[in-house]
């Protein structure tokens, strides 16, 4: 990936090529003003310089015209880079709706990768090539931050919530992991290689696990913390049925709606009473200290790998309730 | 003019002793104390940044511990944003002349003034006692939940200490902003105010609405930390993105109470060495107000990748492109005021020189990090480091020290070695565009900020970057030299060595104690070169 001294980095994602032609086109704008003022700059000086001191300028106070043409052109300007740049960030946080998903914690100071297969990996990612990959990740501590350069993607670690990013990589490679949020004495050290496999060598990989799947390991925890109990899968429990519900829009007690994506169900299992699914009373108690970021991860992927219920049934899942209130 | 005589009565030499410094009401007295304490954490900072250059030089974090260096680049951003730019233009050069261009004895309230420097050395002391007794390693920053939950230095002690600083700024906002509205001069209308004064203005608007939000975050932190109350920490209900919206809420707009001053000097130097009013003065003076105003909502650009909403990242880029606008027709109003000028190349103006090529590439880059689609890969890399210090230094340390070469004749009533003002403003280019341009490559290459320690193939372009810090050290060092050699042996400036227009130079220099012998009445637009016989010294 590297030559001795590179002026450029790696193109490794299938954005990467966006970006850095985003990126030439903004060079090219912003070179193109800096060195015309230059240029303007330097003639007058040179053209218009007096030794003596003592002369005086030509009386010219402005010029209206040329005032709204130095406005308004780079304002339209400014539009049309904002446009572009707004259209390549999306193709960058919006991922598609196939991904392979992987989670990922960070604490101070080491990345911990958990595929769902059940491997987990330390300060080291292996993806496979020319499949979009999405990391659901969160910290366990203070602020950190997942830095790809060559996938040109990074997005902050926080506590308390989850981010994701994602990728496609198109080259076979390491490549550099970075931790881009300062987090303290080994903040550099908190870093790693991405490797970027083909297809066949990264299932090669994975099934080198030792590690039980982690929906397995997510019905199991499911048994144990008695979530069963009041989530039942026909919707008659005390709380709303989970199958199908990953990716469903849910609505709330207070009127409004949201997707029930990652951070939702870990929102849901840590904090229950913030959003509530309308229909039902808040008796669900906080599963806050009962159960870790990676028990939490479990949770999800064992939900998401509930069935919907059959169309015979309801489609929305969460709009069967039970009759309460 | 060959004389070294200076004017007999000055407000120098009127009264003598500590005394009568320390309980001067004399704006320029006061000016000239906040220079001693600028000057003092500059070199602090400098210090601090030497030490992060001289660990870069090799890949390994070889040279200090992570823990110092962590503290190193702390106390360096720390030192440089709060004691040094924040103050640099309106604290010593606004003091120094503000009364002056608009034809006042003092400002509003001269009392407040002398107040607001010892807040501001109260504040000082605060924060270098909290480096003294083991430093702070939060990052300038300070986010949340490190500076609460995690960091085991004197967080409390220097947020004390940029707390009290804070209120320094805000007194002085509202003493300029007083002073503007009330003390000028017969005739001197609104459209007939220097620029600078205008710039100052805007800061002044800034200082008085956004310093308190800093006041109050760095509050709240301090609960946190101290009591315990979940405002930050997620463990405690409280929301760490939360703490990033504040800080900037401040911070942002903190840098135009940095670059908007020098901005007003720039056109003061470029007008008078070019003998020509200001191109679009109109267009100069509002532009200063709407970067005050625009800057205030632009402040989310600092998390784009800090799992704020895709739509509001989408507004806070548009309105970050917005504010690019009024800096851009600045500059092309400064461009054009140098056509059919009479361009007298003096070390002032080779200073305005050096601050076009620099904040041009500043703001400029400024572009790229608005760019969405550009920020998620280029935020907190190196490219940022880089945009940052040219803003900063290239244009916000640049314009001051045009204005520092520009007043010294007023200040001290002596001329320096303009040669040596010449060189050193070359060498400050040269040394910082060696230092800070690599850092743009590293940058995109994908180097984070805040590295103790790298990949080896980044050391080229940092060892660059710290050599390039030699030569700007010499560069800010020369005119420590000449200055001091000037105040002894300089030849005498009389009243306007520049044939600047202005009240300022009407003056004597040093200046009266009561700045000028009668009422000055003003009866002309700023920069009227055209109808002048221009004398210089």
């Amino acid at each position: 990936m590297l030559s001795s001294i590179p002026i450029f980095p790696a193109q490794a994602s299938t954005f990467a090529a966006d970006v850095d032609k985003l990126y030439f086109l903004v060079l090219g704008v912003t070179s193109f003003f800096a060195i015309a003022v230059v240029i303007f700059v330097a003639i007058f000086a040179i053209k218009y310089q007096d030794h003596s001191g003592t002369q005086v300028g030509a009386p010219i106070h402005g010029s209206i015209p040329l005032e709204l043409a130095w406005s308004f052109i780079p304002f339209v300007i400014s539009i049309g880079i904002f446009a572009y740049a707004t259209v390549v960030y999306f193709e960058i946080v919006r991922p598609p709706a196939e991904t392979l998903q992987i989670y990922s914690t960070g604490k101070r100071w080491m990345w911990r990768f958990q595929h769902i297969n059940g491997r987990a990996e330390i300060n080291e990612l292996h993806v496979p090539k020319g499949r979009p990959v999405k990391i659901t990740f969160t910290s366990e501590d203070v602020l950190h931050d997942i830095y790809i350069p060559a996938f040109r993607v990074k997005a902050d670690a926080i506590p308390g919530r989850y981010s994701e990013i994602w990728f496609e990589p198109s080259q076979i490679g390491d490549f550099h992991l970075f931790c881009a949020e300062y987090c303290g004495t080994k903040h550099s050290g908190m870093i790693g290689r991405v490797v970027v496999m083909e297809p066949r060598d990264y299932q090669a990989w994975l099934s080198g696990s030792d590690g039980q799947p982690l929906a397995a390991r997510g019905q199991q925890l499911f048994q144990q913390l008695a979530c069963v109990t009041c989530h039942l899968n026909d919707g008659t429990g005390r709380g709303p049925s989970l199958a199908g519900v990953y990716g469903s829009k849910v609505e709330l007690a207070n009127g409004s709606g949201v997707v029930a994506d990652e951070g939702y169900i870990r929102e849901s299992i840590l904090t229950p009473q913030m959003k509530l699914v309308s229909g039902f009373q808040p008796v669900m108690p906080t599963f806050q200290g009962l159960v870790n970021e990676e028990g939490v991860m479990s949770l999800i992927e064992y939900i998401k790998s509930l069935p919907a219920p059959a169309p015979a049934q309801t489609t929305t899942a969460p709009a069967a309730r039970p009759a309460q209130r | 003019m060959t004389t070294t005589a200076l004017p007999r009565r000055t407000y120098l030499n009127h009264e003598f002793g500590v005394k009568s410094w320390l309980l001067t009401k004399d704006h320029k007295r006061i000016g000239l104390m906040y220079l001693v304490f600028v000057t003092l954490a500059f070199m602090l900072g400098g210090l601090f940044a030497a030490a992060v250059r001289a660990e870069l030089t090799t890949p390994a974090g070889d040279l200090w511990s992570s823990d110092t260096y962590n503290k190193l680049f702390t106390m360096h951003g720390i030192m440089m944003v709060f004691f040094v730019l924040i103050p640099a233009v309106p604290a010593i050069l606004g003091n120094f002349v503000l009364p002056l261009m608009i034809g006042a004895k003092d400002v509003a309230f001269p009392k407040i003034n002398l107040i607001s420097w010892y807040v501001f050395v109260i504040g000082f002391v605060f924060t270098v006692s909290a480096m003294v007794f083991g430093g702070v390693d939060t990052g300038w920053t300070f986010y949340v939940p490190y500076s609460t939950q995690a960091s085991n230095t004197n967080v409390m002690m220097t947020g004390i200490g940029v707390f009290i600083a804070g209120f320094s700024s805000i007194l002085t906002g509202v003493n300029f902003m007083v002073t503007i509205h009330r003390m000028r001069a017969p005739g001197m209308t609104w459209f007939r105010l220097p620029l600078l004064v205008w710039a100052l203005y805007a800061t002044s608007l800034i200082q008085v609405l956004g310093t308190p939000v800093i006041a109050i975050t760095v509050f709240m932190l301090a609960l946190e930390r101290g009591l315990g109350f979940g405002i930050f920490d997620p463990t405690l209900g409280g929301d760490p993105v939360l703490f990033q919206h504040l800080f900037w809420f401040y911070s942002h707009p903190a840098v135009y109470i940095m670059i908007l001053p020098p901005m007003g000097v720039i056109s003061e130097v470029i007008a008078c060495f070019s003998r020509k009013s200001i191109f679009g003065y109109s267009f100069v003076a509002f532009s200063s107000l709407a970067i005050a105003v625009f800057g205030f909502v632009v402040w989310a650009h600092h998390l784009f990748v800090a799992g704020i909403s895709p739509y509001s990242a989408m507004v806070f880029s548009f309105l970050s492109f917005a504010v690019a606008i009024p800096s851009a027709v600045k500059t092309f109003n400064w461009t054009a005021t140098m056509y059919k000028g009479a361009i007298w190349w003096k070390s002032p103006m080779f200073y305005v020189f050096g601050f076009m090529g620099l904040f041009l590439v500043g703001g400029l880059t400024g572009l790229f990090l608005a760019s969405l689609g550009l920020d998620v890969h280029l935020h907190d890399t190196y490219f940022v480091v880089a945009h940052f210090h040219y803003i900063m230094v290239g244009g916000a340390i640049m314009g001051f020290f045009a204005g520092l070469h520009y007043y010294w004749p007023k200040i001290t009533g002596r001329m320096f070695n303009d040669t040596l003002g010449k060189t050193s403003a070359v060498l400050i280019f040269v040394g910082f565009n060696l230092t800070f341009f690599p850092q743009f490559i590293l940058g995109y290459l994908g180097m984070p900020r805040r590295y103790h320690a790298y990949p080896p193939e980044f050391q080229v372009f940092n060892v660059l970057s710290s050599a390039g810090a030699t030569v700007l050290a010499v560069g800010y060092a020369l005119p420590v030299l000449y200055f001091t050699y000037s105040i002894f042996k300089g030849q005498a400036a009389g009243n306007n060595p520049w044939g600047a227009t202005g009240l300022e130079w009407t003056t004597q220099s040093p200046p009266l104690p009561e700045n000028f012998p009668d009422q000055p009445v003003v009866t002309e637009e700023a920069y009227d070169y055209s109808k002048r016989e221009i004398k210089v010294a």
